[in-house]
C-alpha cells in the first residue's frame, strides 16, 4: 500500500468516524452490509474503468453497457427461457466483443478514446431502450432462479455479518486484477504503455495487443457488473439504469491515485476511491442532507480530496529536491547536471 | 576590443552539499563570441542561468554597465539586453513567425477590442528577417519550419528586444552540417552589429571555427580561458578533462568476419524512390554518416520494424526475415538504441531496473509474475558493467544525466546477447566521460562478435569510432569509406552528394 493508498484510506475512516457519531445507524450491520454491497458492485466496474485509464485511455460507456447487458440478460433468461449459466456465458462474451470493438476503434482506426466510447454511451443507451420499448425489464411473478439469485444478490453470515456475495466478487476481482497490474508481465506492459507508448514499442511490447486487451478486461468486468446490478435491482428501466456510472468509475480511479494522463494508479486505491464514494453516498442518506445534494456532496469532496493532494505532492516534491540535490550529488557528484 | 559592458565577480552559487560555482568570473565585451565549455555539470548552464536572473548566487557580484548588484531578476536581465536561446525552443506551434516573435508584444489596433495588427507586425518582422538572411516569411505558420529555422525565429525573438548578449544552450545538438554553418554566419552577422553572444557546446571545431574566447569550466570553477590564438581541440580538451584525451580509435581485437546484417535495397516511407544497400559485418562498428534528413534515422526504423519496409530485404546471417515489429526485430536478436532518448528509449519516471528489464520481461518469469529479486540483480550486475552512476537501480531514470540514461538504454539490450546493435546518435547529450565509456563499450561489444551500425551527425566520433564509414545523401548511399580513406573532407563531400 502507497502512501496515497494510505491517506486515502484515512480520509475514509475520517469521515466514517464523522458519519458514525453524528448518526449511529451508519455502523448497523443492515447499513453496512448494505453500502458494502454497494461497494462490490461498484467496485467490479470501477477496477474495469482503471485498465482502461492506466493505458491512458478512457471509457464512457460503463454505465449504458451495465443498461444494455443488464436488459439482455434478464430477457433472455426470463423470456426466452435460456439456462442462466449460458447467459452469464453469453453476457460476458457481449461485454468482451464490445471491449476488443472499443479498443480496435481506438488503436486501429486512431479513434481517440474519449469519442470512441462517447458514441458508445450513446449507442447502447439507445439500444436498450429501444430494445425493451422503453419499459421496465424485469422478473415477473413467480419467476426464480434460486441458485442464481443466491450467487449473484445473496448474502452468506459470517460470524454475525451477512457479507454481500458481491463483495466476494470484488475481493476476487480485486485479487485477481492486483497480481495482474502489479506482479505480472502484462502489468508492466500496460503501465509502460500508459507511461509512453513510443518507448514502450521500441522495447518491443506490442503496444496496440496491450490496449486492445485492456479495453477487452473493462468490457467483460463491466459485463460481469451488468449481471450484479440486474439481479441486485431485479427491474431495470433501460432510460436510467446505470446511468452516470461511468463518472463513478472514473471518480474511484481518480481517488484512488490513477492519472489520466496514463500509467498510474494501484488496484487497492481504486477500491478505497469505490469505498469512500459509497460512504459519501451513504452519509447524504443518513445525515438527513436532501438527497438532490449527492452528486454535489461526492464532487465537493473528490476536488478537496484532490486539492490536498495536490498540495501534500508538492511539499513533498520541494522537501525532498531539497534532499535530493545532496543525495545525488554525493552520489554521481562528477558527472550531475 | 572595447570595454565590457558585463562583468561577473567572482560569482558562487552552493547548493546544500555541492558547489555548482566556485567563484567563477567572466567578462562580456560588445561583439564578443565567448564559448563555454566543459562537461556536463561542470557548472555551464548555472552560470547561465545566473546572467539571466533564473538563479540567484550565493556569492559575488554582477556589474552591468558599471552600475553593480549581488543579483539578477529576470526583467533587470532582459532590461539589460541579456536575451536567452533555450536548448528546448519556447515556441508556439500553432502560431507563425512573427507572432511567435512579438508574443505578448503585438502591435494592436486602436479600440477596445485591441485586435492584433497584422501589417504592423509583419512590417516589423521583416528587417529582423533579413538581419538574419533568413529564409522564411514572416507569416510562415511555425509548424512548417526546421529546428535550425525555429532557432533563427528565437535569435529574432531576442533581437527583437534589443539583446545586447545573446547565449545560446547547445544551439548545433540538433542541427545539420549547412544548417550548422548558417548559424555560424548568423553569429558572425550579429557580432558585426555588436551584439554579444555566449554559446554553450560541446563541439571543439565550432568554437574554433566563430569563437574570440573559451572559456573552460570544470567542477564549478573556471579553469581556464583559451584565446582565439590558442584555440586548438587539444588545449580544449586538455582543460576540460585536466588530462589529454588519446586518440578515440581503438583497433579491434579481430578482422572483422562474414556480413551478419545485409540490407538489400530497402526502400523507406520518406524516400520511395530511392534503395539503400549495406552490410554490417561481425566484429564490426560500420559508422553511417551523411546530413540530418539523409535517411539515416528512418532507415534504422525500418530495419527495427517501427516503420514498414516499402522494398527490399534485410537478411540476418544470410537468411531474409521479416520484421514488422519492433518485437520481431527484437527476437531476432536486433536491436536499436533510438536517437530520441527521452520520447522512445525511456521510460523516465521508472525506476533503471525495471526500464532495463522491459524488452526482456519474458526472461524473469517465475511462475508467471516478474522476478524483482532476479530484475534488481540483473540491473546491479549492468549497473557495475556500464558504470551507471545511481545512487541504486531504484532510482527513476529521469534524474540521471544523459550520459547515464544512454547507458541504461545500452544496458537494456546487453544483457540481451545483441546480434546487431543499431545506435543512433550514441553520445548526443552526453558529456565527454561518459562518451568514452561508450566507446569502450562498443568496442567490446563487437570484440565478442557484435555487428555495430552507428548512425551518427558527430564527425569526430564517426570518424574516431568507426572501423568503416557509410554515407547516406538523400536516401541511397554516397559511398563507403575505409580507415585509410577517413577524413573530415571525404566525409562530407559523400555527404553533400559527391563522389570522392
Amino acid at each position: 500500500m502507497n502512501k496515497k493508498d494510505l491517506s486515502l484510506l484515512v480520509l475514509i475512516l475520517v469521515v466514517g468516524a464523522v458519519v458514525a457519531l453524528i448518526n449511529p445507524r451508519f455502523l448497523y450491520v443492515g447499513n453496512l452490509s448494505n453500502t458494502l454491497n454497494q461497494v462490490g458492485m461498484f467496485g467490479i466496474f470501477s477496477i474495469a474503468e482503471a485498465f482502461v485509464i492506466i493505458i491512458g485511455g478512457i471509457e464512457l460507456s460503463v454505465g449504458s453497457v451495465i443498461a444494455l447487458l443488464g436488459v439482455l440478460f434478464i430477457d433472455l433468461i426470463v423470456n426466452h427461457d435460456v439456462n442462466w449459466m449460458l447467459a452469464f456465458a453469453a453476457i460476458i462474451a457481449s461485454g468482451l466483443v464490445i471491449g476488443l470493438v472499443h479498443g480496435a476503434l481506438v488503436t486501429r482506426m486512431h479513434i481517440q478514446p474519449f469519442v470512441v466510447t462517447l458514441c458508445g454511451l450513446l449507442i447502447y443507451r439507445g439500444a436498450a431502450r429501444y430494445y425493451t420499448e422503453d419499459a421496465t425489464a424485469g422478473f415477473g411473478f413467480g419467476a426464480s432462479f434460486p441458485t442464481l439469485e443466491w450467487l449473484t444478490a445473496g448474502r452468506t453470515d459470517l460470524l454475525g455479518f451477512p457479507v454481500p456475495h458481491s463483495l466476494v466478487a470484488l475481493i476476487v476481482v480485486a485479487a485477481i486484477a492486483w497480481v495482474l497490474l502489479h506482479r505480472s508481465v502484462f502489468g508492466r506492459y500496460l503501465y509502460a504503455v500508459g507511461k509512453n507508448e513510443e518507448a514502450a514499442r521500441y522495447s518491443g511490447i506490442r503496444s496496440e495487443r496491450v490496449m486492445i486487451s485492456a479495453y477487452v478486461i473493462c468490457g467483460g468486468l463491466t459485463a460481469f457488473a451488468a449481471i450484479l446490478f440486474a439481479m441486485y435491482t431485479r427491474s431495470i428501466s433501460p432510460a436510467v439504469h446505470g446511468s452516470f456510472y461511468e463518472l463513478y468509475a472514473i471518480a474511484a480511479a481518480v481517488l484512488g491515485g490513477c492519472s489520466l494522463r496514463g500509467g498510474e494508479g494501484s488496484i487497492v486505491g481504486v477500491v478505497l476511491g469505490t469505498v469512500l464514494l459509497q460512504v459519501l453516498q451513504n452519509l447524504v442518506n443518513l445525515l438527513g442532507i436532501p438527497s438532490s445534494l449527492n452528486f454535489a456532496v461526492m464532487g465537493a469532496v473528490i476536488l478537496i480530496g484532490v486539492l490536498a493532494d495536490q498540495y501534500l505532492v508538492q511539499r513533498r516534491l520541494r522537501v525532498s529536491a531539497a534532499k535530493g540535490r545532496t543525495q545525488t550529488s554525493l552520489a554521481a557528484a562528477p558527472l550531475e547536471g | 576590443m572595447t570595454e565590457p559592458f558585463l562583468e561577473l565577480v567572482d560569482i558562487s552559487k552552493s547548493y546544500p552539499g555541492v558547489v555548482a560555482l566556485d567563484h567563477v568570473g567572466l567578462a562580456v565585451s560588445p561583439g564578443e563570441v565567448i564559448a563555454l565549455i566543459g562537461e556536463n555539470g561542470a557548472g555551464k548552464s548555472t552560470l547561465m542561468k545566473v546572467l539571466g536572473g533564473v538563479v540567484e548566487p550565493s556569492g559575488g557580484r554582477i556589474r552591468v554597465d558599471g552600475v553593480e548588484r549581488s543579483a539578477l531578476t529576470v526583467a533587470e536581465a532582459i532590461a539589460a539586453g541579456i536575451a536567452f536561446v533555450h536548448q528546448e525552443l519556447n515556441l508556439f506551434d500553432n502560431l507563425d513567425v512573427a507572432g511567435n516573435v512579438f508574443i505578448g508584444r503585438e502591435p494592436v489596433h486602436g479600440g477596445p477590442l485591441r485586435l492584433i495588427d497584422r501589417k504592423a507586425l509583419y512590417a516589423k518582422t521583416q528587417p529582423l528577417l533579413d538581419r538574419l538572411g533568413a529564409d522564411f516569411a514572416p507569416d510562415a505558420p511555425l509548424a512548417g519550419l526546421s529546428l535550425a529555422q525555429r532557432q533563427l525565429v528565437e535569435i529574432m525573438k531576442a533581437l527583437s528586444l534589443d539583446a545586447r548578449l545573446v547565449i545560446m544552450d547547445e544551439p548545433t545538438s540538433s542541427l545539420t552540417l549547412s544548417e550548422t554553418d548558417r548559424l555560424m554566419r548568423v553569429i558572425a552577422a550579429l557580432k558585426a552589429h555588436g551584439v554579444s553572444i555566449i554559446f554553450i557546446t560541446h563541439r571543439l571545431n565550432e568554437v574554433m571555427q566563430c569563437a574570440d574566447r573559451a572559456v573552460v569550466l570544470r567542477d564549478g570553477r573556471m579553469v581556464g580561458a583559451l584565446t582565439r590564438a590558442e584555440l586548438s581541440p587539444a588545449a580544449m580538451i586538455r582543460l576540460m578533462i585536466g588530462r589529454d584525451l588519446k586518440s578515440l580509435y581503438v583497433p579491434p581485437a579481430a578482422p572483422p568476419g562474414e556480413a551478419v546484417l545485409d540490407i538489400v535495397e530497402a526502400v523507406t516511407d520518406t524516400y520511395p524512390e530511392r534503395a539503400v544497400s549495406l552490410s554490417v559485418r561481425r566484429g564490426e562498428i560500420l559508422g553511417l554518416a551523411g546530413l540530418v534528413g539523409s535517411g539515416r534515422t528512418e532507415l534504422a526504423r525500418a530495419v527495427f520494424g517501427v516503420d514498414p519496409l516499402r522494398g527490399g530485404a534485410i537478411k540476418l546471417n544470410g537468411e531474409a526475415i521479416r520484421v514488422t515489429t519492433p518485437r520481431a526485430a527484437i527476437d531476432h536478436g536486433i536491436y536499436l538504441i533510438p536517437e530520441d532518448r527521452k520520447g522512445c528509449g525511456l521510460l523516465l519516471d521508472v525506476s533503471i531496473a525495471e526500464n532495463i528489464s522491459l524488452p526482456d520481461l519474458s526472461s524473469y518469469l517465475r511462475f508467471f509474475l516478474v522476478n524483482t529479486a532476479q530484475e534488481t540483480k540483473n540491473a546491479r550486475a549492468q549497473r557495475e558493467q556500464l558504470k551507471i552512476r545511481a545512487p541504486d537501480v531504484s532510482t527513476t531514470v529521469g534524474s540521471l544525466s544523459g550520459g547515464n540514461q544512454q547507458k541504461v538504454v545500452l544496458a537494456k539490450w546487453l544483457s540481451m546477447r545483441p546480434k546487431v546493435l543499431i545506435f543512433d546518435e550514441p553520445t548526443r547529450g552526453v558529456d565527454v566521460g561518459a562518451k568514452q565509456e561508450i566507446y569502450e563499450m562498443l568496442r567490446r561489444l563487437t570484440d565478442t562478435g557484435v555487428a555495430i551500425l552507428m548512425i551518427s551527425s558527430d564527425m569526430e566520433e564517426v570518424i574516431g569510432v568507426s572501423d568503416r564509414i557509410a554515407v547516406m545523401h538523400e536516401g541511397a548511399i554516397s559511398g563507403f569509406l575505409d580507415r585509410s580513406q577517413f577524413s573530415e573532407h571525404n566525409v562530407l563531400q559523400l555527404a553533400v552528394g559527391h563522389a570522392v
